[in-house]
């Protein structure tokens, strides 16, 4: 081997080993959380750290669903994702096809109208939509978490996506379509929704996270502990004198990350181009 | 074709729905979803809050006063404010300067062909998917007194700090916290742009004899700066509207240390049940929003000049 192919090797054995220093802080907390959620809660404090128990127990998993209505909560936070991904989904597809493809007057100002969604913090609208919602009797219901998420700032990104995914289009396949007699609703549904599934595929994977990670609104809009949903939950594990509960908020902290991480594992690729694709044009 | 029957049908009455027509319609229908939702849930209450913030409330009987600028006046002389301020501008300045550097530090090296680019690119952008509240309570684990980080510098004899409970690694603590679960949005972003300055600059600079450290100052860099300033941009914007990690870790506190506007508004609003100050709260942090996301306009403008 020649000295210059050495040295080739050399360095890029000092870049994986710098990568990987790196990535301490980035993998080790969620390593952690799932191996101290298996442990004995005295061994979780044991001095000097390690990731490994002689003692592996499920205890705190079978405590979490005891200690609060666990699965009714997890149920929640799956089907308020659920449905505020499918109703962004629709909403943002239509509302981003028709900027996009449509000429009708006033487009550009509604959409300008459309894009100030994107501009307003959620902390500087919870306060009125909290009153607006106390007025229509929705506090304490999912109502305000699934339609604020689904119609205000995330759709708002979506809607932007999809019309730029849409301008993308060539002409010649709607003209195609009204050939064989579509009118727009056609157009839209059996041609241009088809056609943008990477579209579709990265404002979803965007609006459920941001559903499922909501903290702020649920902990505004809701008191009763069936209807929480995960990220409030989690914060709940504390003992009659206010004491941390480790081992059952980290079993129960596993259980809300393990299937999302595990999805952007295997679809990481998909993810995280969508996420590059969405950033910044 | 007779001319009669010409004639008949150049008098008739044209068709209402036209093409044209019925392209209007559902241009409006498409869109009326995603209007109703923003009015309803954005602009509307913009104008409540507005509107809130004119007015004193009492919680226990729900009564109104108009009191015109009265809590604008109050935030000059809320006491608190300042340090509200201070640490509004640490943790956002703090996240903003640690993930850019880490960022583009991480995209450089990941830049490069070598085996495992994609599985440490896969590493990197995990924290991004676990959700804010789960990451918060391991990383809040973590800091314990007793916890792990203590745990792991006792073993080479260093006797780690409460970092939770002592303002200046309070502030640390929520900043090392954001910045690790954020810092994989930034790498993807500046990975895209990096793939994006041409190959051939960086063959010429070589063949002038130029060294890893020039190429990068002096062709990497501003080749992508406008990216940089804008993720900048970004990432404050997001740091301004970070609660989670500040409610989950520290409270706020000790003292007022952790306690940044967002996290003000919230307990002014809900925990003081002060809605007209906590609207005024609001508003200021929106007008600091909205002078970021103008500003960041302005660089775009700059940014598509650099594209072309």
């Amino acid at each position: 081997m020649s000295s210059e192919t050495l040295s080739s090797l050399a360095r890029r054995v000092l870049l994986v080993v710098a990568l990987g220093v790196l990535a301490i802080p980035f993998v080790v907390p969620t390593i952690w959380m799932v191996a101290a959620s298996v442990k004995p809660l005295p061994e979780i404090f044991a001095s000097p750290p390690s990731l490994w128990t002689d003692h592996p127990t499920l205890s705190a998993y079978s405590e979490a669903f005891t200690f609060q209505p666990f699965a009714r909560q997890y149920f929640n936070s799956v089907y308020i994702a659920l449905l505020v991904t499918a109703i962004t989904l629709l909403v943002s597809s239509l509302a981003g096809y028709a900027f996009a493809r449509i000429r009708f007057p006033g487009a550009n100002a509604l959409f300008v109208v459309v894009l100030i969604g994107l501009l307003v913090p959620s902390e500087v609208t919870i306060v009125p939509l909290f009153q607006m919602f106390k007025r229509a009797g929705m506090i304490n219901t999912h109502w305000p978490l699934i339609l604020v998420t689904a119609l205000a700032a995330p759709c708002v990104l979506a809607t932007f996506i999809m019309r730029q995914f849409f301008i993308a289009l060539p002409a010649e396949l709607e003209e195609a379509g009204r050939l064989e007699g579509l009118g727009r609703p056609g157009i839209w549904w059996r041609i241009c929704v088809p056609l943008a599934k990477p579209a579709l595929s990265a404002v979803g994977i965007l609006t459920f996270l941001t559903s499922w990670n909501l903290y702020l609104e649920p902990t505004v809009y809701l008191t009763s502990p069936e209807l929480f949903t995960l990220p409030q939950a989690l914060t709940r594990f504390t003992d009659a004198y206010g004491g941390e509960m480790w081992n059952t908020q980290l079993a129960a902290a596993t259980m809300t990350v393990l299937p999302v991480l595990i999805v952007f594992i295997i679809a990481q690729r998909q993810f995280v181009e969508g996420l590059a694709h969405s950033g910044l044009k | 074709m007779s001319r009669a029957s010409a004639n008949a049908r150049g008098t008739a009455r044209p068709p209402f729905w036209t093409t044209r027509r019925r392209d209007v319609l559902s241009g409006y229908l498409f869109i009326t979803p995603q209007l109703a939702g923003v009015l309803l849930f954005v602009l509307i209450p913009v104008g409540l809050a507005i509107w809130y913030s004119l007015n004193d409330w009492n919680v226990f009987t729900g009564k109104q006063t108009f009191v015109g600028a009265e809590h604008y006046a109050a935030l000059a002389s809320d006491p608190q404010l300042p340090s509200v301020l201070l640490a509004t501008a640490i943790f956002s300045g703090g996240v903003v300067i640690l993930n850019i550097t880490l960022g583009l530090l991480i995209a450089v090296l990941l830049n490069r062909r070598f085996r495992g680019a994609t599985l440490f690119r896969t590493l990197f952008f995990s924290p991004v998917v676990v959700s804010v509240v789960a990451w918060t309570l391991v990383w809040g684990f973590l800091l314990q007194d007793n916890g792990g980080i203590n745990g792991l510098l006792a073993t080479i004899g260093i006797k780690g700090p409460n970092w939770l409970q002592h303002g200046n690694t309070a502030m640390l603590s929520v900043i090392i916290t954001q910045v690790v679960r954020s810092v994989g949005v930034n790498m993807v972003l500046f990975l895209s742009a990096l793939q994006g300055v041409p190959s051939q600059l960086y063959e010429a600079a070589r063949m002038d004899g130029a060294g890893g450290r020039t190429i990068f100052t002096r062709i990497t860099l501003p080749l992508i700066s406008p990216t940089v300033l804008l993720t900048a941009i970004i990432t404050i914007v997001g740091a301004l509207q970070s609660f989670a990690q500040i409610a989950v870790l520290t409270g706020g506190g000790p003292e007022l240390s952790t306690t940044v506007l967002v996290y003000y508004v919230f307990q002014q609003a809900f925990e003081f049940n002060d809605i007209g100050y906590g609207s005024t709260l609001a508003l200021m942090l929106l007008s600091f929003v909205m002078l970021l996301t103008l500003l960041q306009w302005q660089l775009r403008r700059k940014w598509v000049f650099h594209e072309q």
